[in-house]
């Protein structure tokens, strides 16, 4: 080791990432040491929620983020079915996923095109001989490709039109459905949105069917498959990956987590529950615990289960470098994300990527893979949900709060796993706890100073001492694809 | 790009206490999309949080440049609450990398630019961030709920001479927001063209009942009972639109949406103190079985009136179908279309 002492450096703010971000990093001789990640926002939902009528957690929730603002709709609409004990009608079933998958395929649309990509049309790497054609395509504002991307994107979103009268922030999602019923020549209008995406996907993103894009089963195919479609901008991306051994950048501990997505109303997923630590095992989310040693937080001597967990602030807590706390399940770090769903699920793609022994685990080239992937396995299944919309009948059921009780609403947004967890008594919301995926992903230390799951990412990281550095650790934090509003909420 | 002499006009978006969900609207915008529509209204996007390359280093050095004057900035865009708390800290946002209360950066910034935008209720009148306790000691730019100060004072005015103006809504239109700063851009926007709350009249001189596919429900007083039903949702569900203040059903929402004809109520969400209405959002408040709030510019007494005298004239069809989630009578016909599968209402 060199004599060179290591030196200390605030990072921040970062952007095209959805809320405010601050990471501190210790460098030694150009590599990361050891890096700490600070959620600079508070609002305190979990306190405003505290007295209210439970119902109207579903006016306040949507808005603890506006990129998100569906999954946590649906999120505090099952916790309030659970406390219910309501399971909502097939109709309504299908409505909430439609809307879900609109919300979640249209941010990994805006985070490839308007977040992630743009970094690469940095002058940082002028002279790489890909630059012309990425930086014409994806710099930011002024890329071909936005001018494609923003109205289909838009035109996508009509759905939430039709199905939820607005997005963000719609009250359509309820415990015991949706409040729009769909009629037959509405059915028809769905199936043409999502046809005309379809095409996008197909034409733009792809260069081919999604069925071949869903088949492609290992690296091998995938190579074959930017080769023989190097126009289509997953080509493009999977090119400079490669270029840049974007496979080799931001490692993290590999343990994964997935609630489910898209539950069905005989309560079955499209992507399965569970967790992955090397294999598959069953999730228990009774062992999920949140630790607050490093958060700016008080009133918790021991890591809580979010029903009895509370979040009262201390400013000063000696400490705290974050106002995010630190979640954990069986003590472990997690990630979540569409590459923990896809692990989980067992998509053969992710899984052999994910082993692979040179670009393997998750890293910055598998989590943006396993997002792209969703885009082309989720249209399918929408269009499945679509043409089982039965007109005429129940879009939602009536829904009765007991004046006690409690209930879990566990769901799958487009960053991983979101949780809320509700506590019922007299009638109004005692505590109501919610752990967002950018929670698990963006986490400060816990009380066994095991870093989180960005923390652990960046350590190992060589940033060099040029100007790239700070390029490459974008490049690793905009992987996740980080939510920070919904982080601390 | 517009061939006027008009030169670009400088915008600087920052987020702090809010959701970001302002942000996602506005690219929502169509026909044309946003970066068209901001290019053909001379409008030049020098930093938003979500869409542009810079990032720390380079966007701290821009906020120096704008405030040591090297950079000139015609629009301050604020979304989120201002963030007070704890103490008047201001700590519970701390712009990422600077060590800035971001309550002293908007501070800063309001001083530099021509015009300071509030897009969205939070940062218009503190917003949802300030429900139940306000934990974070959220306010507005130049509202605190429906008191006038926030973060800038009651009497406070832009190099430009105007007020904060609220762009009010939850989330905001992308319309609002794009008609609004193209009015700005061409030194279209005076005084009078913001009503008392100071928000763009563009959209506040209609109300959100003005082209609700409900009416004829609302007409005839035939209610709503359960989500999903397509009657009129004033008396029952906590529908608000013919009150509140916007032009939500006739501007639209993606493609052909709004919050009414997506089968729940109007919240008043362009309103101050919107999110404490002091009753549950989807229950109609009642006293004797009367809703408690009517339309504001009509004798109460006349409501009444008319409403009894329409209930009772009320057609069966519209009856019926109120409490359906479907059209089980169609116009012209007395008939239930599929009347072997409920009982009728009576």
């Amino acid at each position: 080791m060199s004599n060179q002492p290591s030196t200390r450096k605030i990072l921040g703010p970062f952007n095209r990432i959805e809320g405010d971000l601050e990471v501190q990093v210790e460098v030694e001789q150009g590599t990361i040491i050891k890096a700490w990640v600070n959620s600079p926002l508070f609002r305190g939902f979990e306190q405003m929620l505290h007295g209210k009528v439970p119902q109207d957690a579903l006016v306040y929730t949507p808005r603890i983020c506006g990129i998100c603002s569906v999954a946590q709709s649906i999120a505090a609409a099952q916790a309030l079915a659970a406390t219910q004990g309501l399971t909502p009608c097939s109709n309504g079933s299908l409505a909430s996923n439609l809307i879900l998958a609109t919300e979640n395929l249209a941010d990994h649309l805006s985070h490839f095109y308007l977040f992630f990509m743009p970094d690469f049309a940095r002058d940082t790497y002028k002279n790489k001989p890909w630059f012309n054609d990425i930086s014409t395509r994806f710099k930011a504002q002024t890329g071909t490709a936005a001018k494609q991307v923003l109205p289909a994107r838009a035109a996508f979103l009509h759905l939430t039109g039709l199905l939820a009268g607005k997005w963000p922030h719609s009250l359509a999602l309820q415990p015991g459905g949706t409040t729009r019923p769909i009629q037959a020549q509405e059915k028809i209008q769905i199936l043409t949105t999502l046809g005309v995406f379809r095409t996008f996907l197909q034409d733009v993103v792809f260069g081919g069917e999604l069925e071949q894009v869903i088949a492609l089963s290992n690296e091998d195919e995938l190579q074959v498959w930017a080769q023989k479609h190097a126009a289509a901008d997953f080509s493009k991306f999977l090119m400079l990956a490669d270029d840049l051994a974007l496979g080799q950048l931001g490692g993290a501990s590999d343990n994964f987590m997935s609630y489910g997505a898209y539950q069905n109303a005989d309560n079955d997923h499209l992507f399965k529950a569970g967790i992955w630590q090397q294999q598959y095992q069953a999730l228990n989310p009774d062992h999920i615990k949140e630790d607050i040693t490093h958060s700016w937080l008080n009133a918790q001597s021991e890591a809580k289960h979010p029903y009895q967990g509370s979040t009262i602030i201390d400013a000063e807590q000696s400490n705290g470098y974050s106002w995010c706390k630190a979640p954990r399940l069986n003590e472990q770090i997690i990630e979540v994300g569409a590459i923990a769903r896809q692990m989980i699920d067992g998509h053969p793609l992710i899984r052999h990527l994910v082993a692979s022994n040179n670009n393997g685990g998750a890293n910055v080239r598998n989590r943006v893979v396993a997002r792209l992937l969703e885009l082309a396995l989720v249209v399918p299944a929408m269009e499945d949900w679509a043409r089982q919309l039965k007109p005429k009948e129940a879009f939602c059921l009536p829904s009765n709060m007991p004046d006690e009780g409690q209930g879990a609403g566990l769901v799958e947004a487009a960053r991983g796993s979101l949780g809320h967890w509700l506590r019922v008594k007299n009638g109004r919301i005692l505590n109501y706890q919610i752990i967002a995926p950018t929670t698990w992903n963006f986490s400060p230390r816990d009380t066994n100073d095991n870093p989180g799951a960005l923390e652990l990412a960046l350590q190992g990281t060589h940033v060099g001492e040029d100007e790239n550095a700070s390029v490459i650790i974008q490049h690793i934090i905009r992987s996740f694809d980080p939510c920070m509003v919904c982080t601390v909420h | 790009v517009n061939s006027n002499t008009s030169k670009t006009f400088n915008i600087l978006w920052l987020q702090s206490g809010g959701c970001g969900g302002c942000s996602m609207s506005v690219l929502n915008a169509e026909s044309p999309d946003l970066y068209s529509s901001l290019a053909i209204n001379n409008i030049n996007l020098l930093w938003h949080p979500s869409l542009s390359e810079a990032s720390s280093e380079e966007f701290l050095a821009l906020i120096a440049a704008i405030e040591n004057g090297d950079t000139e900035l015609d629009a301050l865009c604020l979304e989120g609450s201002v963030m007070q708390g704890p103490n008047g800290t201001g700590r519970f946002h701390v712009l990422g990398g600077s060590g800035r209360p971001m309550m002293e950066v908007i501070e800063s910034l309001s001083k530099k630019a021509r015009y300071t935008v509030a897009i969205g209720s939070c940062a218009a009148f503190g917003g949802i961030t300030m429900s139940g306790s306000n934990p974070g000691d959220a306010c507005g730019l130049q509202y605190d709920g429906h008191q006038a100060g926030g973060l800038l004072g009651e009497d406070w005015l832009s190099p430009g001479k105007l007020p904060v103006i609220n762009i009010a809504g939850c989330p905001t239109h992308p319309n609002w927001v794009i008609n609004t700063l193209a009015q700005l851009a061409m030194s279209d926007l005076a005084r009078e063209n913001l009503d008392s709350l100071k928000r763009p009249r563009s959209y506040t001189d209609h109300l959100v009942h003005h082209g609700c596919p409900r009416n004829e429900y609302y007409e005839y007083k035939a209610s709503a009972v359960e989500h999903s039903d397509i009657g009129c949702m004033m008396e029952n569900l906590g529908c608000l639109g013919t009150q509140a203040r916007a032009d939500c059903n006739t501007v639209l929402w993606n493609g052909d949406g709004s919050c009414l004809r997506g089968g729940y109520a109007c919240i008043n969400c362009t309103a101050p103190e919107f999110e404490e209405p002091g009753h549950s959002f989807t229950e109609t408040p009642k006293i004797a079985g009367i809703p408690v709030g009517l339309p504001t510019d009509m004798p109460k007494a006349w409501f009444i009136a008319l409403a009894s005298l329409s209930k009772a004239a009320t057609p069966k069809r519209l009856k019926v179908n109120a409490v359906s989630d479907h059209v089980r009578i169609a116009p012209g016909s007395n008939v239930i279309i599929d009347a072997d599968k409920e009982t009728e209402p009576s």
